[in-house]
């Protein structure tokens, strides 16, 4: 999950990471309001979970009400990179001497974390990694050993960061850190990193990445969901537990497991069609998960065509086959729907679902078969 | 031959009690595979359909002699679990847990590495390891892999693995062994460790490998693909047709930018001169090309 930058900031600060203070606003009149708290200058960032927001003009400063009321109106409901601008985040403007860039993320390929340090942040550090190799400084940290003060510091000596950043920087680090292992985060990234004119080291922005898959220990992070920008048919599918992304076409998709969901959308792609959606019912996934699955692919009015494509291992052919009856008792099905099945207790589910076979639910029993047929079926509906 | 595990392997199913350790342990032992006992910290002196179950796995090791487990444990208790089989001196574990936070997975791997760097992990995250007709340590459906080689396969995703198999199996072509690597983040086993293991075993004549989308485990393949094997590789890649961006379920299968694309993995698998499916049928056909020739 990744989080938004104010509360990206309200994570930093658990770990005692020095970020700036500030309130966030929906309304140009909260806006204001949060303004004369925090004190002007002020600036206004749009709230939104991907890059490149200064660049399409989402951060302001503003020096006085007029300031702020003119660059609130024009952020909110600004959309950035298909992201509609819901929040502002309003802090007292930070004096800048230095833009460094920090980060903390898994290093796949060595099976360690790896911090990158630059003296050299702010909105070009991809072009600027880019231009010269040397310029981020790369240090891969051994996950039981941890990060030392003395590692860190010799990370920020060789980014050449300025001096009097030196220490600061080297403890900022050892916070990002722990930020990043203790708060279970995939990424914990800080662009820029600043140094003030009165020489303190500050993180004037915050991205944070949440590992999903460790929420189980982490009941503080309930309140950072937030749906809004999502597409509604994905929030309908997170709500029963499945794992949906939205796509344009009109062949709805259901497997099991993320890797056969993809390779159904090339196969159903390769035969001509066009996929709706990509939607993993997870391993091991029972009678209700099917049935939940299909009521979500059934609301999306694009569909033309169900492709179930299942092939049990922990999930077992049986339970599904029941979930695909219970669907049917439970839903009006708007479209036909095309099934493979194989694996685990296959022939016990194909028993299951033989007297429920018509004209509008058909097995096939090979995958390329099956995305032949589902592509005629489309183009039948059309 | 087959890699990894045969018929002399000795199966310690951690969580044997709970509802998927028992339907998988017991059709892993159906299937003729050696499952000598099972680990449930308090229900020690149990047995599940005659399998004894132990308390800990230094009880189990000792009094069964396994020399493998199988760790079928919810994720806030996979990584003791993996930790004390490796302890009690197992040298192979499979762990099919979905859902283990990667701080946890890295803990694992580093700690393994350092203190039993003779001890392999397949997944976590992942099917299994079939030696068809001698063992089968997983989730895999045991009638859709057929005995006696020649083909080795190896996966990152699960449900792939099962249609890797069902399409060598339909063809007549058999398999020495079946791996799935798992599509966590950090795999405890990685493709090159397969295939290293693969261009060893006699038995095996060609190898087929199943990628996906993230990462760059592919591409590493491929380097060791052209450096050091001599045998024929086949690769089908899935997540062609995946949105840049998007997260695909498993936290390995993120695509940001260039790097980790189905393009860019088969394109250098391709370079290294294995032989690259558009789809797992077609993957299937490629491989009864080449062992035809045999």
């Amino acid at each position: 999950m990744d989080l938004f930058e104010y509360q990206g900031k309200q994570y930093f600060k658990r770990y005692g990471i020095p970020v700036s203070d500030g309130g966030i606003a929906a309304t140009v009149e909260e806006a204001v309001d949060q303004a004369a708290i925090v004190g002007y200058p002020v600036v206004l960032k749009a709230q939104v979970r991907v890059g490149g927001r200064g660049k399409a003009g989402g951060v302001k400063l503003a020096s006085n009400q007029d300031e702020v009321v003119r660059n609130a109106s024009s952020i909110l409901g600004m959309d950035i990179k298909g992201h509609k601008v819901h929040r502002l985040w309003i802090e007292h403007a930070t004096d800048i001497k230095k833009e460094y860039y920090a980060s903390v993320t898994l290093n796949r390929s060595e099976k360690c974390n790896m911090i990158m340090l630059s003296a050299k942040g702010g909105i070009d550090i991809e072009q600027v990694a880019h231009d010269d190799q040397n310029a981020v400084i790369k240090l891969n940290v051994n996950p039981l050993e941890g990060l030392s003060l003395d590692q860190a510091r010799q990370t920020a000596e060789e980014a050449m960061l300025d001096a009097q950043a030196i220490e600061q920087t080297a403890l900022f680090l050892c916070s990002l850190y722990r930020c990043y292992t203790e708060g279970d985060c995939d990424l914990v990234e800080v662009n820029p990193l600043v140094l003030t004119t009165d020489d303190k080291v500050h993180a004037l922005d915050a991205k944070v990445t949440l590992d999903d898959s460790a929420a189980f220990r982490h009941e503080e992070w309930a309140e950072f969901d937030q749906d809004e920008d999502s597409d509604p048919r994905e929030i309908a599918a997170r709500q029963k537990g499945l794992n949906y992304v939205g796509l344009a076409g009109n062949v709805g998709i259901i497997a099991n497991g993320a890797g056969l969901a993809m390779s159904t959308l090339d196969v159903v792609s390769q035969a001509g069609g066009e996929p709706a959606n990509f939607l993993d019912i997870g391993g091991g996934a029972n009678a209700d998960t099917m049935a939940a699955a299909l009521e979500v692919i059934n609301s999306d009015p694009n569909v033309k065509v169900i492709f179930v494509n299942i092939f049990g291992g922990i999930t077992r052919c049986d339970e599904v086959a029941k979930g695909i009856v219970e669907a049917l008792s439970r839903v009006r099905l708007n479209s036909p729907i095309v099934l493979r099945l194989d694996g685990t207790n296959a022939q016990i589910g194909r028993d299951i679902l033989e007297d429920h076979l018509s004209e509008n639910f058909i097995t096939v029993p090979t995958m390329l078969g099956a995305a032949d047929k589902v592509v005629e079926l489309t183009k039948e509906a059309m | 031959m087959a890699i990894f595990v045969d018929e002399n392997t000795k199966v310690v199913v951690q969580g044997l009690t709970g509802s998927q350790g028992r339907f998988h342990g017991l059709r892993n032992r159906a299937y003729g595979t050696k499952v000598v006992a099972g680990v449930t910290p308090h229900k020690g002196g149990q047995d599940v359909e005659g399998i004894p179950v132990f308390d800990t796995m230094d009880d189990a090791v000792a009094q069964t002699g396994a020399t493998a487990s199988f760790v079928s444990v919810p994720p806030s208790a996979a990584p003791e679990a993996i930790l004390a089989a490796a302890a009690a001196g197992v040298k192979f574990i499979v762990c099919i847990t979905e859902g283990i936070p990667a701080h946890d997975e890295l803990i694992v791997y580093n700690t393994l590495k350092s203190n039993w760097p003779e001890c392999r992990l397949i997944g976590p995250n992942c099917p299994g390891i079939i030696s068809p007709g001698r063992c089968n340590i997983g989730i895999t459906s045991g009638d859709i892999a057929l005995a006696g080689g020649p083909a080795g396969i190896v996966s990152r995703s699960g449900t792939l693995t099962y249609q890797a198999l069902n399409e060598l199996s339909t063809k007549g072509i058999g398999q020495t062994t079946c791996v799935g690597i798992g599509g966590d983040p950090i795999p405890g086993t990685s493709f090159i460790d397969c295939l290293a293991a693969f261009e060893a075993d006699t038995e095996t004549k060609a190898v087929l490998l199943i990628g996906e989308i993230g990462g760059n485990e592919e591409e590493k393949a491929a380097q060791y693909i052209a450096e050091v094997m001599t045998k024929p590789v086949v690769a089908y890649i899935a997540g062609v047709t995946a949105p840049p961006g998007k997260k695909m379920g498993h936290a390995g299968a993120i695509v940001s930018g260039t790097a980790g694309t189905a393009q860019a993995k088969m394109a250098s698998l391709s370079s290294a001169g294995v032989k690259v499916a558009t789809n797992p049928s077609q993957a299937g056909d490629i491989m009864a090309e080449i062992v035809s020739a045999f």
